[in-house]
Protein backbone atom coordinates (compact mmCIF):
# COMPACT_ATOMS: atom_id res chain seq x y z
CA UNK A 1 0.00 0.00 0.00
CA UNK A 2 1.20 3.39 -0.64
CA UNK A 3 2.74 5.74 2.00
CA UNK A 4 0.11 8.54 2.80
CA UNK A 5 2.26 11.46 0.92
CA UNK A 6 1.68 14.82 3.06
CA UNK A 7 1.97 17.44 0.04
CA UNK A 8 5.15 18.85 -1.36
CA UNK A 9 6.48 22.75 -0.01
CA UNK A 10 5.95 24.83 -2.60
CA UNK A 11 7.90 28.04 -1.12
CA UNK A 12 4.60 30.51 -1.81
CA UNK A 13 2.12 27.62 -2.44
CA UNK A 14 1.75 25.36 0.45
CA UNK A 15 -1.57 26.43 2.42
CA UNK A 16 -2.71 23.09 2.43
CA UNK A 17 0.65 21.44 3.58
CA UNK A 18 0.68 23.82 6.45
CA UNK A 19 -2.96 23.37 7.56
CA UNK A 20 -2.67 19.82 7.93
CA UNK A 21 1.17 20.35 9.70
CA UNK A 22 -0.84 22.36 12.40
CA UNK A 23 -3.83 19.52 12.11
CA UNK A 24 -0.19 16.88 12.87
CA UNK A 25 0.64 18.66 15.54
CA UNK A 26 -2.46 18.68 17.39
CA UNK A 27 -2.33 15.10 17.41
CA UNK A 28 -2.89 12.74 20.49
CA UNK A 29 -4.32 15.26 22.64
CA UNK A 30 -7.28 16.77 24.07
CA UNK A 31 -8.97 19.88 22.53
CA UNK A 32 -11.86 21.22 24.89
CA UNK A 33 -14.82 23.84 24.17
CA UNK A 34 -14.46 26.53 26.05
CA UNK A 35 -16.76 29.83 26.37
CA UNK A 36 -14.47 32.16 27.97
CA UNK A 37 -10.95 33.08 29.20
CA UNK A 38 -11.14 31.29 32.43
CA UNK A 39 -12.21 28.27 30.77
CA UNK A 40 -9.44 28.42 28.60
CA UNK A 41 -6.52 29.03 31.09
CA UNK A 42 -8.16 25.90 32.76
CA UNK A 43 -8.06 23.86 29.73
CA UNK A 44 -4.52 25.01 29.23
CA UNK A 45 -3.31 24.51 32.35
CA UNK A 46 -4.69 20.72 32.12
CA UNK A 47 -2.66 20.24 29.17
CA UNK A 48 -5.30 20.63 25.86
CA UNK A 49 -3.65 21.27 23.16
CA UNK A 50 -6.13 23.83 21.78
CA UNK A 51 -8.99 25.44 22.58
CA UNK A 52 -12.88 25.72 20.83
CA UNK A 53 -14.00 28.68 20.90
CA UNK A 54 -17.66 28.88 21.19
CA UNK A 55 -20.68 31.19 22.09
CA UNK A 56 -22.52 28.17 24.28
CA UNK A 57 -21.38 25.04 25.30
CA UNK A 58 -24.06 22.28 22.79
CA UNK A 59 -25.51 21.09 26.04
CA UNK A 60 -26.74 24.65 26.82
CA UNK A 61 -27.48 24.80 23.24
CA UNK A 62 -29.70 22.21 23.25
CA UNK A 63 -31.27 23.17 26.51
CA UNK A 64 -31.52 26.67 25.91
CA UNK A 65 -32.53 26.53 21.80
CA UNK A 66 -32.24 29.99 19.85
CA UNK A 67 -29.86 30.69 16.60
CA UNK A 68 -26.52 29.46 17.82
CA UNK A 69 -23.93 31.82 16.27
CA UNK A 70 -20.11 32.23 16.21
CA UNK A 71 -18.33 33.24 19.15
CA UNK A 72 -18.10 37.19 20.28
CA UNK A 73 -15.06 38.93 19.34
CA UNK A 74 -14.45 40.30 22.14
CA UNK A 75 -14.04 36.85 24.39
CA UNK A 76 -11.97 35.49 21.28
CA UNK A 77 -9.89 38.29 21.86
CA UNK A 78 -9.72 37.77 25.40
CA UNK A 79 -8.74 33.98 24.58
CA UNK A 80 -6.25 34.18 22.47
CA UNK A 81 -4.50 37.09 24.70
CA UNK A 82 -4.92 34.71 27.32
CA UNK A 83 -3.87 31.32 26.32
CA UNK A 84 -0.06 29.95 24.29
CA UNK A 85 -2.08 27.03 22.67
CA UNK A 86 -3.83 27.39 19.45
CA UNK A 87 -7.35 28.63 19.37
CA UNK A 88 -10.11 27.02 17.30
CA UNK A 89 -13.29 28.68 16.50
CA UNK A 90 -16.79 27.75 15.74
CA UNK A 91 -18.53 29.18 12.82
CA UNK A 92 -22.11 28.21 11.42
CA UNK A 93 -22.07 25.64 8.48
CA UNK A 94 -21.85 27.80 5.18
CA UNK A 95 -21.33 31.00 6.96
CA UNK A 96 -17.78 31.91 4.77
CA UNK A 97 -18.41 35.63 5.70
CA UNK A 98 -18.31 34.14 9.83
CA UNK A 99 -14.81 32.64 8.56
CA UNK A 100 -13.75 35.49 6.86
CA UNK A 101 -13.97 36.81 9.96
CA UNK A 102 -12.57 34.75 11.73
CA UNK A 103 -9.27 34.89 9.55
CA UNK A 104 -9.14 38.27 9.88
CA UNK A 105 -9.10 37.55 13.41
CA UNK A 106 -6.60 35.12 13.06
CA UNK A 107 -7.48 32.30 14.83
CA UNK A 108 -5.84 29.44 14.41
CA UNK A 109 -8.20 26.83 12.90
CA UNK A 110 -11.98 27.12 11.84
CA UNK A 111 -14.69 24.14 12.88
CA UNK A 112 -17.33 24.68 10.18
CA UNK A 113 -19.53 22.52 12.39
CA UNK A 114 -22.86 21.16 12.83
CA UNK A 115 -23.21 22.24 16.83
CA UNK A 116 -24.19 25.98 15.78
CA UNK A 117 -27.44 26.96 13.14
CA UNK A 118 -26.56 26.47 10.15
CA UNK A 119 -26.40 29.43 7.46
CA UNK A 120 -27.12 27.45 4.68
CA UNK A 121 -28.61 24.29 3.86
CA UNK A 122 -27.23 23.61 0.74
CA UNK A 123 -23.25 24.58 0.50
CA UNK A 124 -20.67 24.34 2.73
CA UNK A 125 -17.91 26.90 2.81
CA UNK A 126 -15.35 26.74 0.01
CA UNK A 127 -12.28 25.60 2.04
CA UNK A 128 -9.42 26.02 -0.16
CA UNK A 129 -9.97 29.90 -0.26
CA UNK A 130 -8.45 30.56 2.90
CA UNK A 131 -5.65 30.81 4.54
CA UNK A 132 -6.92 29.15 7.73
CA UNK A 133 -7.29 25.88 8.18
CA UNK A 134 -10.74 24.23 8.63
CA UNK A 135 -12.06 21.27 10.72
CA UNK A 136 -15.20 19.41 9.59
CA UNK A 137 -17.48 16.96 11.18
CA UNK A 138 -18.98 14.20 9.30
CA UNK A 139 -21.02 10.59 10.21
CA UNK A 140 -19.48 8.22 7.41
CA UNK A 141 -16.60 8.68 4.76
CA UNK A 142 -18.25 9.88 1.75
CA UNK A 143 -19.37 12.78 4.02
CA UNK A 144 -15.67 12.80 5.06
CA UNK A 145 -14.66 13.15 1.56
CA UNK A 146 -16.71 15.93 0.13
CA UNK A 147 -15.43 18.21 2.99
CA UNK A 148 -11.73 17.37 2.33
CA UNK A 149 -12.91 18.12 -1.25
CA UNK A 150 -13.66 21.21 -0.60
CA UNK A 151 -10.61 21.74 1.48
CA UNK A 152 -10.75 20.72 4.69
CA UNK A 153 -7.51 19.87 6.90
CA UNK A 154 -8.84 18.08 9.66
CA UNK A 155 -11.76 15.83 10.01
CA UNK A 156 -13.96 14.65 13.47
CA UNK A 157 -16.73 11.91 13.84
CA UNK A 158 -20.02 14.22 14.30
CA UNK A 159 -21.30 12.08 17.59
CA UNK A 160 -24.28 13.99 18.96
CA UNK A 161 -22.86 17.16 20.79
CA UNK A 162 -24.33 18.08 23.96
CA UNK A 163 -25.37 14.87 25.19
CA UNK A 164 -22.24 13.27 27.13
CA UNK A 165 -23.67 10.00 25.11
CA UNK A 166 -20.30 8.91 23.27
CA UNK A 167 -22.37 6.03 21.16
CA UNK A 168 -23.20 8.66 18.06
CA UNK A 169 -19.08 9.24 17.75
CA UNK A 170 -18.33 4.87 18.15
CA UNK A 171 -20.78 4.65 15.30
CA UNK A 172 -19.60 7.61 13.32
CA UNK A 173 -16.06 6.45 13.47
CA UNK A 174 -16.73 2.38 13.02
CA UNK A 175 -18.22 3.52 10.24
CA UNK A 176 -15.47 5.79 8.94
CA UNK A 177 -12.60 2.68 9.68
CA UNK A 178 -14.75 0.30 8.14
CA UNK A 179 -15.44 2.16 5.20
CA UNK A 180 -11.92 3.24 4.82
CA UNK A 181 -10.76 -0.56 4.79
CA UNK A 182 -13.09 -1.52 1.61
CA UNK A 183 -11.93 0.82 -0.87
CA UNK A 184 -8.22 -0.75 -0.99
CA UNK A 185 -9.83 -4.07 -1.77
CA UNK A 186 -11.67 -2.46 -4.72
CA UNK A 187 -10.05 -3.14 -8.46
CA UNK A 188 -9.22 0.38 -9.75
CA UNK A 189 -12.26 0.12 -12.51
CA UNK A 190 -14.52 0.11 -9.70
CA UNK A 191 -13.22 3.30 -7.61
CA UNK A 192 -15.15 5.79 -10.29
CA UNK A 193 -18.29 3.95 -9.47
CA UNK A 194 -17.90 3.41 -5.85
CA UNK A 195 -16.93 7.26 -5.89
CA UNK A 196 -20.12 7.67 -8.30
CA UNK A 197 -22.45 5.86 -5.75
CA UNK A 198 -20.63 7.43 -2.70
CA UNK A 199 -20.86 11.22 -4.32
CA UNK A 200 -17.40 11.65 -2.95
CA UNK A 201 -14.57 13.54 -5.42
CA UNK A 202 -12.98 10.44 -7.69
CA UNK A 203 -9.67 11.45 -6.89
CA UNK A 204 -9.81 12.10 -2.59
CA UNK A 205 -11.57 8.38 -3.61
CA UNK A 206 -8.42 6.86 -4.98
CA UNK A 207 -6.06 8.21 -3.13
CA UNK A 208 -7.90 6.31 -0.10
CA UNK A 209 -8.13 3.47 -1.91
CA UNK A 210 -4.18 3.66 -2.72
CA UNK A 211 -3.20 4.54 0.89
CA UNK A 212 -5.81 3.07 3.33
CA UNK A 213 -5.66 6.22 5.28
CA UNK A 214 -7.76 9.89 5.12
CA UNK A 215 -5.30 12.34 3.63
CA UNK A 216 -5.90 14.39 6.51
CA UNK A 217 -6.06 13.85 10.38
CA UNK A 218 -9.16 12.27 12.27
CA UNK A 219 -10.04 13.43 15.09
CA UNK A 220 -13.05 12.32 17.41
CA UNK A 221 -16.35 14.96 18.41
CA UNK A 222 -19.51 14.52 20.37
CA UNK A 223 -20.47 12.55 23.40
CA UNK A 224 -17.12 12.31 25.23
CA UNK A 225 -17.78 13.04 28.52
CA UNK A 226 -15.25 10.25 30.68
CA UNK A 227 -11.69 9.38 30.35
CA UNK A 228 -12.45 5.97 29.95
CA UNK A 229 -14.80 7.73 26.72
CA UNK A 230 -11.75 9.47 25.42
CA UNK A 231 -9.14 6.46 25.35
CA UNK A 232 -12.21 4.47 23.62
CA UNK A 233 -11.98 6.31 20.61
CA UNK A 234 -8.34 6.97 20.08
CA UNK A 235 -8.69 2.78 20.23
CA UNK A 236 -11.20 2.68 17.26
CA UNK A 237 -8.70 5.28 15.44
CA UNK A 238 -9.32 8.76 16.42
CA UNK A 239 -6.00 10.74 16.66
CA UNK A 240 -6.65 13.29 18.58
CA UNK A 241 -10.34 13.83 20.56
CA UNK A 242 -12.24 16.77 21.33
CA UNK A 243 -14.49 17.23 24.62
CA UNK A 244 -17.56 19.68 24.65
CA UNK A 245 -19.47 19.93 27.06
CA UNK A 246 -17.92 17.24 28.82
CA UNK A 247 -15.57 19.19 30.70
CA UNK A 248 -17.60 22.62 31.95
CA UNK A 249 -20.45 20.21 32.27
CA UNK A 250 -18.71 17.86 35.07
CA UNK A 251 -18.75 19.24 38.96
CA UNK A 252 -14.88 19.12 38.24
CA UNK A 253 -13.81 21.26 35.44
CA UNK A 254 -9.95 21.04 36.22
CA UNK A 255 -9.78 17.49 37.49
CA UNK A 256 -11.88 15.95 34.82
CA UNK A 257 -10.26 18.46 32.05
CA UNK A 258 -6.37 16.44 33.70
CA UNK A 259 -7.50 13.18 34.15
CA UNK A 260 -9.35 12.91 30.02
CA UNK A 261 -5.59 14.01 29.04
CA UNK A 262 -4.07 11.71 30.61
CA UNK A 263 -6.63 9.04 29.47
CA UNK A 264 -6.22 10.17 25.82
CA UNK A 265 -1.89 9.92 26.04
CA UNK A 266 -1.88 6.62 28.09
CA UNK A 267 -4.95 5.00 26.15
CA UNK A 268 -3.48 1.79 25.53
CA UNK A 269 -2.75 1.33 29.42
CA UNK A 270 -5.95 0.50 31.30
CA UNK A 271 -4.06 0.98 34.60
CA UNK A 272 -3.14 4.56 33.58
CA UNK A 273 -6.68 5.22 32.48
CA UNK A 274 -8.00 3.69 35.73
CA UNK A 275 -5.64 6.42 37.44
CA UNK A 276 -7.54 9.32 35.47
CA UNK A 277 -10.81 7.78 36.26
CA UNK A 278 -10.85 7.80 40.47
CA UNK A 279 -11.74 10.94 41.97
CA UNK A 280 -13.52 13.02 39.29
CA UNK A 281 -16.75 13.72 41.02
CA UNK A 282 -20.30 13.56 38.93
CA UNK A 283 -19.88 13.50 34.99
CA UNK A 284 -22.38 15.86 33.05
CA UNK A 285 -25.73 13.81 32.96
CA UNK A 286 -26.18 12.32 30.04
CA UNK A 287 -29.31 12.12 27.20
CA UNK A 288 -30.62 9.22 25.92
CA UNK A 289 -30.42 9.43 22.06
CA UNK A 290 -33.70 8.02 21.18
CA UNK A 291 -35.21 10.59 23.70
CA UNK A 292 -33.72 13.60 21.53
CA UNK A 293 -36.76 14.40 18.61
CA UNK A 294 -35.72 13.65 15.61
CA UNK A 295 -35.38 17.37 14.36
CA UNK A 296 -33.03 18.07 17.24
CA UNK A 297 -30.30 16.23 16.12
CA UNK A 298 -27.39 17.75 15.53
CA UNK A 299 -25.73 14.85 13.31
CA UNK A 300 -28.25 15.74 10.45
CA UNK A 301 -27.36 18.86 9.92
CA UNK A 302 -24.31 19.22 6.89
CA UNK A 303 -24.78 16.54 4.55
CA UNK B 1 20.86 1.53 16.27
CA UNK B 2 17.42 2.22 18.25
CA UNK B 3 16.09 6.09 18.12
CA UNK B 4 13.17 7.08 20.60
CA UNK B 5 10.56 9.49 19.42
CA UNK B 6 9.23 11.10 22.66
CA UNK B 7 5.50 9.68 21.92
CA UNK B 8 3.26 12.02 24.35
CA UNK B 9 1.54 13.96 21.86
CA UNK B 10 2.21 15.68 18.33
CA UNK B 11 4.13 14.53 15.40
CA UNK B 12 6.01 11.45 16.72
CA UNK B 13 4.53 8.94 14.19
CA UNK B 14 5.60 11.53 11.39
CA UNK B 15 9.18 11.45 13.02
CA UNK B 16 9.35 7.82 13.63
CA UNK B 17 8.36 7.19 9.56
CA UNK B 18 11.00 8.57 8.41
CA UNK B 19 13.88 7.24 10.97
CA UNK B 20 12.33 3.98 9.37
CA UNK B 21 12.74 4.90 6.07
CA UNK B 22 16.52 4.54 7.08
CA UNK B 23 16.32 1.44 8.17
CA UNK B 24 16.39 1.99 11.79
CA UNK B 25 14.64 1.03 14.60
CA UNK B 26 12.05 3.25 16.40
CA UNK B 27 11.03 3.13 19.93
CA UNK B 28 7.77 5.26 21.36
CA UNK B 29 8.81 6.58 24.16
CA UNK B 30 5.73 6.81 26.67
CA UNK B 31 7.42 5.53 30.13
CA UNK B 32 10.81 5.65 31.55
CA UNK B 33 11.62 2.16 30.31
CA UNK B 34 11.59 3.11 26.74
CA UNK B 35 14.63 5.34 27.79
CA UNK B 36 16.29 2.35 28.29
CA UNK B 37 19.18 1.42 25.58
CA UNK B 38 18.56 4.26 23.31
CA UNK B 39 21.15 5.61 20.86
CA UNK B 40 19.32 8.96 20.42
CA UNK B 41 15.78 10.82 20.88
CA UNK B 42 13.84 12.93 19.02
CA UNK B 43 11.15 15.53 20.94
CA UNK B 44 8.56 15.71 17.81
CA UNK B 45 6.38 19.09 17.44
CA UNK B 46 3.49 19.45 19.40
CA UNK B 47 2.01 21.68 22.30
CA UNK B 48 5.02 22.33 24.70
CA UNK B 49 2.71 22.97 27.99
CA UNK B 50 1.08 19.41 26.77
CA UNK B 51 4.37 17.90 26.95
CA UNK B 52 5.73 19.33 30.05
CA UNK B 53 2.17 18.53 32.25
CA UNK B 54 2.20 15.29 30.94
CA UNK B 55 5.61 14.50 31.60
CA UNK B 56 5.68 16.13 35.00
CA UNK B 57 2.80 13.94 35.86
CA UNK B 58 5.04 10.87 36.18
CA UNK B 59 9.02 10.92 36.51
CA UNK B 60 9.44 10.60 32.75
CA UNK B 61 10.68 14.21 32.18
CA UNK B 62 13.04 14.05 35.14
CA UNK B 63 14.62 10.80 33.85
CA UNK B 64 14.73 12.07 30.07
CA UNK B 65 16.74 15.23 31.74
CA UNK B 66 19.03 12.83 33.56
CA UNK B 67 19.79 11.26 30.03
CA UNK B 68 20.37 14.40 27.86
CA UNK B 69 22.36 15.78 30.85
CA UNK B 70 24.75 12.47 30.75
CA UNK B 71 25.06 12.99 27.04
CA UNK B 72 22.21 11.23 25.08
CA UNK B 73 21.85 12.81 21.42
CA UNK B 74 18.54 14.81 20.92
CA UNK B 75 16.32 16.46 18.72
CA UNK B 76 13.60 19.23 19.62
CA UNK B 77 11.67 20.10 16.78
CA UNK B 78 9.42 23.10 17.83
CA UNK B 79 8.00 22.33 20.78
CA UNK B 80 10.80 20.20 21.54
CA UNK B 81 12.99 22.94 21.16
CA UNK B 82 10.95 24.93 23.50
CA UNK B 83 11.73 22.17 25.76
CA UNK B 84 15.51 21.95 25.33
CA UNK B 85 16.32 25.80 25.23
CA UNK B 86 16.04 28.79 27.27
CA UNK B 87 11.85 29.43 27.03
CA UNK B 88 10.96 32.70 29.58
CA UNK B 89 6.92 31.98 31.13
CA UNK B 90 4.97 29.04 30.38
CA UNK B 91 6.50 26.29 29.75
CA UNK B 92 10.02 27.39 30.83
CA UNK B 93 12.26 25.21 29.06
CA UNK B 94 14.90 22.99 30.36
CA UNK B 95 17.86 25.18 29.59
CA UNK B 96 20.00 22.32 28.40
CA UNK B 97 20.91 24.26 25.30
CA UNK B 98 21.82 27.67 25.59
CA UNK B 99 19.69 29.71 23.75
CA UNK B 100 16.59 31.49 24.03
CA UNK B 101 13.21 30.08 22.67
CA UNK B 102 10.16 32.34 22.18
CA UNK B 103 6.99 30.45 21.87
CA UNK B 104 4.97 30.98 18.59
CA UNK B 105 7.30 34.31 18.00
CA UNK B 106 6.85 33.97 14.42
CA UNK B 107 3.08 34.53 14.63
CA UNK B 108 -0.29 32.46 14.80
CA UNK B 109 -0.95 30.32 12.07
CA UNK B 110 -2.06 32.46 9.71
CA UNK B 111 1.40 33.66 9.62
CA UNK B 112 2.63 30.19 9.04
CA UNK B 113 5.00 29.72 5.95
CA UNK B 114 7.50 27.21 3.81
CA UNK B 115 11.27 29.16 3.15
CA UNK B 116 13.48 27.26 1.42
CA UNK B 117 16.80 27.37 4.06
CA UNK B 118 20.63 26.85 3.67
CA UNK B 119 21.85 24.25 6.04
CA UNK B 120 25.35 23.81 6.82
CA UNK B 121 27.38 21.31 5.38
CA UNK B 122 24.01 20.67 2.92
CA UNK B 123 24.49 20.65 -1.23
CA UNK B 124 21.04 21.51 -1.48
CA UNK B 125 18.47 23.57 0.07
CA UNK B 126 15.93 22.22 2.68
CA UNK B 127 12.41 23.32 2.29
CA UNK B 128 11.16 24.58 6.09
CA UNK B 129 8.10 24.35 6.90
CA UNK B 130 7.37 26.68 10.22
CA UNK B 131 4.16 25.84 11.86
CA UNK B 132 3.11 28.39 14.63
CA UNK B 133 6.90 28.66 14.95
CA UNK B 134 9.20 29.65 18.17
CA UNK B 135 12.11 31.96 17.31
CA UNK B 136 15.36 31.30 18.70
CA UNK B 137 17.49 34.16 20.01
CA UNK B 138 20.87 35.23 21.79
CA UNK B 139 22.98 31.89 21.27
CA UNK B 140 25.80 31.41 23.31
CA UNK B 141 29.07 31.04 22.99
CA UNK B 142 29.19 26.81 22.78
CA UNK B 143 26.09 27.03 20.25
CA UNK B 144 26.67 26.32 16.63
CA UNK B 145 24.43 27.93 14.27
CA UNK B 146 23.18 25.64 11.16
CA UNK B 147 21.14 27.59 9.37
CA UNK B 148 19.45 30.72 9.88
CA UNK B 149 16.12 32.55 8.44
CA UNK B 150 16.05 35.99 7.92
CA UNK B 151 19.54 36.46 9.94
CA UNK B 152 18.12 34.69 12.91
CA UNK B 153 18.86 30.96 14.15
CA UNK B 154 16.35 28.51 13.11
CA UNK B 155 18.86 25.93 13.09
CA UNK B 156 21.07 25.43 15.77
CA UNK B 157 23.51 22.53 17.96
CA UNK B 158 25.27 22.09 21.16
CA UNK B 159 26.85 19.13 21.87
CA UNK B 160 24.62 16.29 21.79
CA UNK B 161 21.75 18.96 21.41
CA UNK B 162 19.94 19.57 17.98
CA UNK B 163 16.94 22.18 17.93
CA UNK B 164 15.08 23.02 14.53
CA UNK B 165 12.14 25.96 14.59
CA UNK B 166 11.03 23.81 11.72
CA UNK B 167 9.63 20.76 10.99
CA UNK B 168 11.25 18.19 9.04
CA UNK B 169 8.93 15.47 9.57
CA UNK B 170 6.24 16.93 7.19
CA UNK B 171 8.52 16.42 4.24
CA UNK B 172 9.60 13.75 2.63
CA UNK B 173 13.60 15.09 2.68
CA UNK B 174 15.52 12.68 4.59
CA UNK B 175 18.25 14.86 4.79
CA UNK B 176 17.91 16.77 8.02
CA UNK B 177 17.05 13.24 10.00
CA UNK B 178 20.39 12.17 8.34
CA UNK B 179 22.18 14.81 10.08
CA UNK B 180 20.73 13.70 13.21
CA UNK B 181 21.50 10.43 12.81
CA UNK B 182 25.09 10.56 11.25
CA UNK B 183 26.38 13.94 13.22
CA UNK B 184 24.83 12.98 16.36
CA UNK B 185 24.01 9.64 17.39
CA UNK B 186 26.56 7.52 15.52
CA UNK B 187 29.36 10.25 16.42
CA UNK B 188 28.42 10.54 20.06
CA UNK B 189 27.17 7.14 20.94
CA UNK B 190 30.43 6.01 22.31
CA UNK B 191 30.89 8.72 24.69
CA UNK B 192 27.36 8.19 25.91
CA UNK B 193 27.47 4.86 27.00
CA UNK B 194 30.70 5.22 28.47
CA UNK B 195 29.44 8.07 30.87
CA UNK B 196 26.21 5.96 31.27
Amino acid sequence: MKENILPKPEPGKDGFLLKVGLAEMLKGGVIMDVTNAEQAKIAEDAGAVAVMALERVPADIRKEGGVARMSSIQILEEIMRTVSIPVMAKIRIGHFVEAEVLQELGVDFIDESEVLTPADEANHVYKHDFRVPFVCGCTCLDEALRRIGEGAAMIRTKGEAGTGNVVEAVRHMRQVTSEIKKLPLMRKDELMAEAKRMGAPYEIVVQVSETGKLPVPNFAAGGIATPADAALMMKLGAETVFVGSGIFKSSDPENRARAIVHATTNYQDAAEVLNASRKLGEAMPGLEIAQIPEGELLQHRGW
Amino acid sequence: MRIGVLAVQGSFSLHARIINKLDIETVEVRRTSDLDNLNGIIIPGGESTTFQIILDASDLGSELRRELRAGLPAWGTCAGAIMLGHSEGNPPGWGLIDIEVFRNDYGRQVDSFVAPLRIKGFTEKFDGVFIRAPRFRNPGRGVEILAEYNGLPVMARQGNLLITSFHPELTSDLHVHRYFISELCTRLNKDHLKSA
